[in-house]
């Protein structure tokens, strides 16, 4: 099993690439990987609750670890009570301490 | 945890991308938890460390250069510095030679030095993990 740490910079209304993107977290944890998504930058924006909130269900039903930036969504002003479910406030910390750790970072 | 050291490419110009300032904050979160980072500043990205980038004032917002309090990249890199010399861990910046000579953009804040593709994989190879944050 390998570890990956995916940060996703972009929101899936900016570029068609990132639901390729979800879709590859979620097959490479159903593959039995262990996988974290960082939102980050306009990344974070699909974290509201909104149409395309399903995104992280499904995410979530792969195992995929769904992770956003705090300092993003304050940026963009973005209170946690937006957030839709399934996903969890992080900082880069935790980015870095999952880098350290070894796993095959990615971004996109 | 115990000491690491993580790589990150960089290629986007400053003022240009948020992708920098992600970028450096992550350099800057690594760097407080005691770890190394060695940064290879491709493209753009070798004017991040540009000695010659300068405040001015914003004469449309009626305001001088000290009110302006332009930020400046060279300046966030030498903190990172800075911040790697106080929390014990290093920060090596390396800056492609052949985009810095493209670019005249030669003479870097101390600490900051030019290299090659070749430093890039001895890091890399080096490293307990590289990250690349590319242009799109």
């Amino acid at each position: 099993m390998a570890s990956y740490l995916l940060f996703e910079s972009q929101e899936p209304f900016e570029s068609a690439g990132v639901q390729r993107h979800y879709e590859l977290a979620a097959g490479l944890a159903r593959e039995g990987n262990q996988v974290t998504v960082f939102l980050i930058q306009n990344g974070v924006l699909v974290a509201r609750r909104s149409v395309r909130s399903d995104a992280f269900a499904g995410l979530a039903r792969a195992g995929v670890l769904v992770l956003v930036d705090e300092f993003s969504l304050k940026e963009r002003g973005i209170p946690p009570s937006r957030l839709a479910e399934g996903v969890k406030i992080a900082t880069l910390d935790q980015a870095v301490d999952q880098m350290a750790e070894g796993r095959k970072a990615l971004w996109f | 945890m115990a000491k690491k050291h993580l790589t990150l490419v960089m290629m986007d110009a400053p003022f240009e991308n948020a992708r920098t300032v992600s970028g450096l904050r992550l350099i800057d979160a690594a760097l407080r938890r005691g770890h190394d980072v060695t940064v290879f500043a491709y493209e753009g990205a070798v004017a991040l460390t540009f000695a010659k980038q300068a405040p001015h004032a914003n004469a449309v917002h009626g305001r001088d250069a000290a009110q302006e309090d332009h930020p400046l990249p060279k300046d966030w890199i030498a903190a990172l510095m800075a911040t790697a010399a106080q929390n014990g861990g290093q920060l090596e910046w390396i800056n492609c030679g052949l985009c810095v000579d493209e670019r005249g953009v030669g003479e870097a804040i101390p600490g900051a030095k030019r290299g090659s593709p070749a430093d890039l994989w001895k890091a890399a190879e080096a490293s307990d993990n590289t990250l690349v944050i590319g242009t799109r």
